[in-house]
């Protein structure tokens, strides 16, 4: 975020981290999140799903926030945030992913 | 080795029939967020959800009701509201939500609509006002602004629209508020507030509805959300008179009324079988 | 205070009579809207309902009060609303959502004749076939139909009692004559009444299909605000209640809906004879009707015919196959109602050209004197 001056206590304050998850098939690619996010995490992906409809996709996704606008404004339940705890220096693996690793 | 990820729930499955997603409603329609907010405020408001139940009539909106895992009932066109009054004054128990459109509330159900709020019956009514019939494929609607194309008016409504917190104030609803698909926190505050509060609670949705009003009017959701970006002025507390919606102009929204009166069932107690009060 | 059931012995009308019925069975809710001449049943309702903790709403119409009763009673709690033919037609698309829904209530038509605004204040029976197919599309229904105040009562009782076993609305056709005939009512000890209630669930809620038939054809009924989680639409709908946009879930719903009451006509068809077991001539009749038939036969009988009475309880489901039987051994049906044929049609229809079947009717307004029944009997025969 850009500031015209720096905020004395900038270094104390924590911006909030999240992850986006998107349920892809039930998108029907509305373009709500993408045009709404106030970060610009999101745009139409060239891929489709299922029913021909073009997804989001995080194009960037350390901006995401966890503002949950997203989740709000999205009609058909395809789109959520999770925090990023801010102890986890990234955000590649949260706990409530679980891996499985297939051969 | 491939990584398959499994992810955690959407945090309204919980309270959605996931059986029957993705749901029938159109991509760019504002119904599926108007029913994501009332969800989420059912899930906010610390009501006991196994005692919240569902009224919906019939219409796009109406279909709501098929869409949550709580008690519900999809009635008939127009008779949501005295359904609804119904259960609330069988089992006093029960958080009673309407959900349904303006066609079904305010056309073919407006007399209930009026009478339920004369009441003061403790109910909650979320209307999703599309400005439009849109199950039935796009027809004029009460709600519908002057001049708008629609398959029942092809040279334009000659008619004036309703203005629905101004109907709801008339008479007596004790909690009236006017939002849109894109204020969603303010929506789903409201809708919050409704459940927590005794009395009838009104609460209008302003939705796109690309399919049936925006074909013809030319206008995608995009557009209506940019109108709803744009052109609206929150005026909370402002009188339902000055609740302006002109969609050319300026659109009023916020929380109009929110007043205290006996609600139907506390009149009843009192006046007929006080000695059960 | 008094309390729900009124023992002992009353004078009063059939309206009143109908109102202590609902009372004696449970009911506690009604949602009524005031026409002539079933007002004095809302009225003696909102008089006696706050007595046993129960709820009069007078609704701003008749679409409103069906509404309501369907409403009160997915929550629970016994229903009924009463009205006349005005109120009847309106209340008439709610209805089949009762019956889509399977939704158990009572709903009593005190008729008046017809059609349109018509005579508000004098009685017929010209609502018997808009009993049977009021609604849209097709349905089973039960309709029962009183012939005096002590029946009324009853009858009303009964009512509650089949919409309950048999998750259905039910109709209670009676008339203007009978419902303001001021007779002898005896309301037994409370003990002695023997009601019924919808099946209740059982087994797992997050399990449950609020539509799958138990063993006798009806499924249990999961009342709202128990953690069941239903859906109930009026849309054509599967076992799990979710809307199904196809044939195979009409036939299926339709086979649920109408098995129910065909499986079981043997708890549900209610007739009474009288005099009939060396009936040549059979008299079908229901209502008010039945009792001029009564005094009918005995004239008849007194002349040398050998009439009998056949005394329609429930008229709807229609007693086919006792008719049917009836024809292989009688000379002939005189059905007697006051309308221009609607019964009258069923039992020619069930009596299947193999004997006469007349009528004696009458466009609505008045009782159909005995005399003329005896008319009839004697010249078509």
């Amino acid at each position: 975020m850009k500031y015209w001056r720096v905020p004395l206590d900038s270094k104390e304050i924590e911006v909030s981290r999240g992850i986006v998850v998107i349920l892809e098939e039930r998108c029907k690619g509305c373009g709500f999140c993408i045009a709404y996010c106030p970060r610009n995490v999101l745009e139409l992906s060239p891929g489709y799903n299922v029913k021909g409809y073009h997804p989001p996709l995080v194009k960037k996704p350390d901006d995401c926030v966890n503002c949950h606008y997203c989740e709000t404004i999205c009609p058909d339940f395809a789109i959520y945030s999770l925090e990023i705890p801010p102890e986890l220096p990234q955000q590649a693996v949260l706990p409530e992913f679980a891996t499985e690793a297939h051969d | 080795m491939e990584k398959v990820k499994t992810r955690p729930d959407h945090p309204l499955d919980a309270l959605l029939r996931t059986d029957r997603i993705p749901h029938i409603w159109c991509p760019g329609c504002g119904i599926g967020t108007a029913f994501s907010a009332c969800m989420v405020a059912m899930q906010a408001s610390g009501i006991d959800l196994n005692k919240t139940v569902m009224v919906s009539g019939i219409g796009c909106s109406g279909r709501g009701a098929g869409y949550t895992r709580l008690d519900s009932y999809h009635t008939t066109h127009g008779r949501a509201i005295p359904f609804a009054t119904g259960m609330k004054l069988a089992n006093p128990e029960l958080n009673v939500v309407v959900f349904s459109g303006d066609g079904d509330l305010f056309a073919i159900g407006g007399n209930h609509f009026i009478h339920a709020a004369r009441r003061n019956m403790d109910i909650t009514v979320v209307c999703v006002n599309n400005l439009i019939y849109g199950m039935t494929g796009g027809q004029a609607a009460a709600t519908t602004p002057c001049l708008a194309k629609t398959t029942t008016t092809p040279r334009g409504n000659p008619d004036p629209p309703f203005s629905l917190p101004l109907l709801a104030f008339a008479s007596g609803a004790t909690y009236v508020a006017r939002w849109t698909i894109l204020h969603t926190r303010d929506l789903t505050k409201s809708i919050e507030e409704a459940l927590n509060r005794r009395g009838f609670s009104f609460i209008e949705v302003l939705a796109p509805c690309p399919t049936g009003y925006g074909r013809k009017n030319k206008e995608k959701s995009m557009d209506t959300l940019k109108i709803y970006q744009e052109r609206t002025i929150i005026k909370n507390g402002a009188h339902p008179m000055d609740a302006v919606m002109d969609f050319g102009n300026s659109i009023t929204l916020g929380k109009f009324i929110d007043q205290d009166r006996p609600t139907f069932s506390e009149n009843y107690d009192k006046t007929c079988r006080p000695q059960f009060a | 205070m008094k309390p729900s059931v009124l023992t002992g012995e009353h004078f009063m009308t059939g309206d009143v009579a109908c109102a202590e019925g609902a009372l004696a069975a449970g009911c506690l809710f009604f949602g009524g809207y005031p026409i002539t001449p079933a007002t004095e049943i809302a009225e003696h309702m909102a008089s006696r309902l706050p007595d046993v903790c129960g709820t009069f709403v007078q609704m701003e119409d008749e679409i409103a009060a069906m509404a309501s009763i369907l409403g009160a009673s997915c929550a629970g709690v016994k229903s009924m609303t009463a009205t006349s033919g005005p109120g009847f037609s309106l209340i008439m698309e709610n209805l089949g959502l009762g019956i889509c829904t399977e939704t158990p209530c009572v709903v009593v038509n005190v008729q008046r004749a017809g059609p349109s605004t018509g005579l508000p204040t004098l009685g017929a029976q010209g609502d018997m076939m808009q009993a049977r197919w009021g609604s849209h599309g097709h349905y089973e229904i039960i309709a029962l139909a009183p012939a005096s105040p002590q029946e009324l009562f009853y009858l009303t009782i009964t009512a509650f009692n089949l919409s309950e076993t048999y998750r259905t609305p039910v109709l209670v056709m009676t008339d203007e004559v009978t419902g303001h005939l001021s007779e002898r009512v005896v309301i037994p000890e409370a003990g002695a009444i023997k009601l019924r209630h919808r099946p209740a669930p059982k087994g797992r809620k997050d399990r449950f299909k609020p539509f799958q038939p138990g063993p006798n054809g009806v499924a249990p009924m999961a009342i709202a605000g128990e953690g069941y989680g239903i859906h109930v639409t009026g849309l054509t709908h599967d076992e799990r209640g979710y809307p199904g946009m196809n044939v195979e879930t009409q036939i299926e719903m339709m086979a649920r809906l109408t098995l129910k009451i065909r499986n079981n006509l043997d708890d549900i068809i209610r007739t009474e004879d009288y005099r009939m077991e060396d009936a040549e001539i059979v008299i079908v009749s229901y209502g008010i009707s039945a009792r001029s038939s009564l005094a009918a036969v005995d004239e008849a009988r007194d002349q040398g015919i050998k009439a009998g009475l056949l005394r329609l309880i429930t008229v709807w489901p229609f007693p086919e196959q006792q008719i049917q039987k009836l024809a292989e051994r009688v000379r002939g049906f005189v059905t007697v109602e006051i309308n221009l044929g609607q019964i009258h049609l069923e039992v020619q229809r069930c009596a299947g050209g193999r004997v006469p079947a007349f009528l004696v009717g009458h466009p609505g307004g008045a009782v159909i004197p005995p005399e003329r029944i005896v008319e009839t009997l004697k010249t078509a025969f």
